[in-house]
């Protein structure tokens, strides 16, 4: 059967494509073997990205890495796409030695690193929003072409912060980019519960700004909206709020049990639109991808995993002095 | 030497930082045009522009949220909230973000930034406008406290605290603003933050206190010297970190001690205090630690009798001083 060969958007090679589609397994498969660590006893704690992995690289491969990124809990697939390696991952994951969020100070999934110009997060939701926005608040003071992008969830729009960031960033006409992953759930509660609107991005207009809302399990599209935005932002035409609308196929962490709010029938119909296999479909079509590339890939990613597992078990974890550092900054600092 | 009072020299303090380094910058409610509703920021627009003189909306969560992502892109915000009672919107974004990003980042990213707030009563303020409420930054590491109490110790303090590398929280007392002038230097010169200062020698007793009580405490002393007691008055100027061998070697010298704070009585400053002499100098101590404190009722009233009913005064200071030296 004839098909329209799917487009690459601009400003996107070949091998941006291909990594993009990489970075998004590698992040599937490394949250799925962290659930199977949780699940045999080996660590407290998994918060997931699994379903949004084309929301979360789509918007991070917009940017640049000069620019500014302040990623939300969920957002293994940004810390990936911004180069967080595996194997600090799971340094992170069991909170040891070497850790580069926080040398295992932070729960899992509380990502922030300065080589990658990704700033660090609480376990807060919302509060964030408002340093994305007095980042970008400098970088337009001195003139410079960066933006600093901020993602959360939709759940979490009802907080005040919210309202408080896009306000100022509409004000001074900020290059922000603001990201709402909307799951359609913040743990248990459904998004009618959340807000009396269909679309987050419908706020934007109250701000005097770009709004826009598209498919966050279509990566390309992900790519191509957060890329516009970015871009706006870069000409000094001001902030966008961009909702991506997907699905977490997981509990909201370890600690969930998601069968009391909501039916097998819903998690497996948006399993079936899997944003990997389809992204993966794209990539063949494209003639770029391929099942004996994918094997390969799979089989690489999954022994770097397995180090990286055995590496991170091995590892010490902090003296428990080091818990008395950094509370200030120490002598000679600045 | 020119003479100034607090305002002025708070002012000046910002001026000298801002002429120095650019980034250095100050945002709150009508810092602009208006030059703050107590004029710390007048004339700042002028000299320094809207970029970095900047009248913010009217929400304190964003006052300091913003200022924290500011001072992560390299800046060095002094963020004015307008009366520390309208703090509590913006904890939040202190207490589990500024206070806390060094700490959770293993030292990639800090927010220095410092945080202005006018605090006390005695001005006819009312619930909302005369609240003493820094004991809920004590409890945060990762934060520093500074109240000075004399214009000469503001501006050196002010300026300590914008070259801090972590996030320091700057407690004004309101009445101090135009009580008292001074000789305060032009140009710059700091007043390290964790020093107390003894501001009046004794050996009867340690009378300990910050901010507009300190006044209230010298002005007690004076009296009690009358009546031959030598009380001596030290004053904190930081909170957090606290001076303890200021505390402790006033305290083993005179053997009594009391504190003397505008905060509610329970749990405030004064209960750190005598925790630290209880915990240290015990054994040195001829009679248990006393307060003199604000009353445990939830804000200071309006009207003047009960504004008075309130606060800690010179008398009252002087009458519990009397008893604890006759004990
Ligand atoms: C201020 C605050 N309140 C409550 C929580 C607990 N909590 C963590 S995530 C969450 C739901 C967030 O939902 P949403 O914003 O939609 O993001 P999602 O997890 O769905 O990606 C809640 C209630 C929190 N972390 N912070
Ligand atoms: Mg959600």
């Amino acid at each position: 059967m004839a098909k329209t060969q799917p487009k690459a958007p601009q400003g996107l090679s070949q091998d941006g494509l291909v990594q993009i589609y990489k970075d998004m397994l590698v992040a599937r498969l490394l949250d799925e073997r962290m659930w199977t660590l949780n699940r045999i006893g080996k660590a407290p704690f998994v918060i997931s990205c699994q379903g949004q992995e084309a929301s979360q690289v789509g918007w991070s491969a917009a940017l640049r890495p000069d620019d500014v990124v302040v990623p939300y809990y969920r957002d293994l697939g940004v810390a990936i796409q911004r180069g967080m390696t595996v194997a600090e991952l799971m340094l992170a994951f069991f909170g040891k030695e070497g850790d580069p969020n926080s040398n295992g100070r932070q729960m899992p999934g509380h990502f922030g690193c300065k080589r990658l110009n990704m700033v660090s997060g609480s376990s807060v939701v919302i509060v964030q929003m408002l340093h994305a926005v007095g980042v970008a608040y400098a970088m337009k003071m001195r003139g410079q072409d960066r933006v600093a992008a901020v993602a959360f969830g939709e759940g979490s729009t009802a907080g005040g912060d919210f309202h408080e960031a896009l306000n100022w960033a509409s004000i001074y006409r900020l290059p922000v980019l603001f990201v709402c992953e909307n799951n359609g759930y913040a743990i248990s509660v459904p998004q009618h519960r959340e807000m009396a609107i269909e679309n987050v991005s419908d706020r934007a207009g109250a701000y005097d700004m770009a709004g826009v809302t598209v498919d966050g399990n279509d990566v390309l599209a992900v790519y191509e909206a957060a890329l516009e935005a970015v871009e706006r932002g870069r000409r000094g035409e001001g902030a966008t709020l961009l909702e991506l609308k997907t699905y977490r196929v997981v509990p909201h962490s370890s600690d969930d049990d998601d069968r009391v709010y909501r039916s097998r029938e819903e998690v497996e119909a948006w399993k079936g639109r899997d944003p990997i296999a389809r992204y993966r479909q794209t990539l063949t079509e494209m003639g770029l991808w391929d099942e004996g590339r994918d094997q390969a890939f799979r089989t690489e990613t999954q022994s770097e995993i397995e180090a990286a597992v055995t590496a991170a078990e091995a590892a010490p974890f902090p003296d428990a002095k080091d818990a008395l550092r950094f509370v200030y900054a120490e002598e000679g600092q600045n | 030497m020119p003479v100034r009072n607090m305002i002025d020299s708070i002012r000046d303090a910002i001026d000298v930082a801002m002429a120095e380094d650019e980034r250095v910058l100050v945002l709150g409610e009508d810092v602009g045009v208006r030059g703050g509703v107590f004029q710390a920021t007048k004339g700042l627009l002028e000299k320094y522009g809207e970029q970095r003189v900047i009248d913010s909306p009217l929400a304190e969560s964003s006052i300091v949220g913003v200022a924290i992502g500011m001072a992560l892109e390299g800046l060095h915000p002094i963020a004015e909230i307008q009366f520390a009672d309208f703090i509590l919107p913006a904890v939040n974004q202190i207490i589990s973000e500024a206070a806390k990003m060094r700490y959770r980042s293993y030292n990639d990213y800090s927010a220095p930034i410092v945080i202005r707030a006018p605090f006390g009563g005695g001005v006819h303020g009312g619930l909302y406008h005369s609240q003493s409420n820094e004991t809920i930054f004590m409890h945060c590491p990762g934060l520093k406290m500074v109240i000075p109490s004399t214009p000469y110790d503001a501006k050196g303090l002010l300026l300590s605290a914008i070259a801090d590398p972590d996030p320091v929280m700057f407690y004004e007392h309101k009445r101090l603003y135009r009580l008292i002038k001074e000789e305060v230097p032009d140009g710059r010169y700091t007043v390290p933050i964790g020093q107390a200062k003894v501001v009046r020698p004794g050996r009867d007793l340690t009378i300990v206190s910050y901010g507009l009580m300190v006044h209230f405490a010298l002005e007690a002393a004076s009296a009690l010297a009358a009546a031959g007691v030598e009380a001596e008055v030290i004053d904190l100027r930081t909170l957090v970190p606290l001076d303890q061998d200021t505390v402790l070697s006033s305290v083993r010298k005179t053997k009594r001690a009391m504190v003397v704070y505008e905060a509610n009585r329970t749990m405030g400053p004064g209960a750190e205090v005598a925790a630290l002499i209880a915990e240290q100098a015990l054994f040195d101590l001829d009679a248990p630690v006393g307060r003199v404190a604000g009353l445990d009722i939830p804000a200071m009233p309006y009207n003047h009798v009960q504004e008075e009913f309130f606060l800690p005064s010179p008398d009252k200071i002087a009458k519990a001083a009397q008893e604890l030296v006759a004990s």
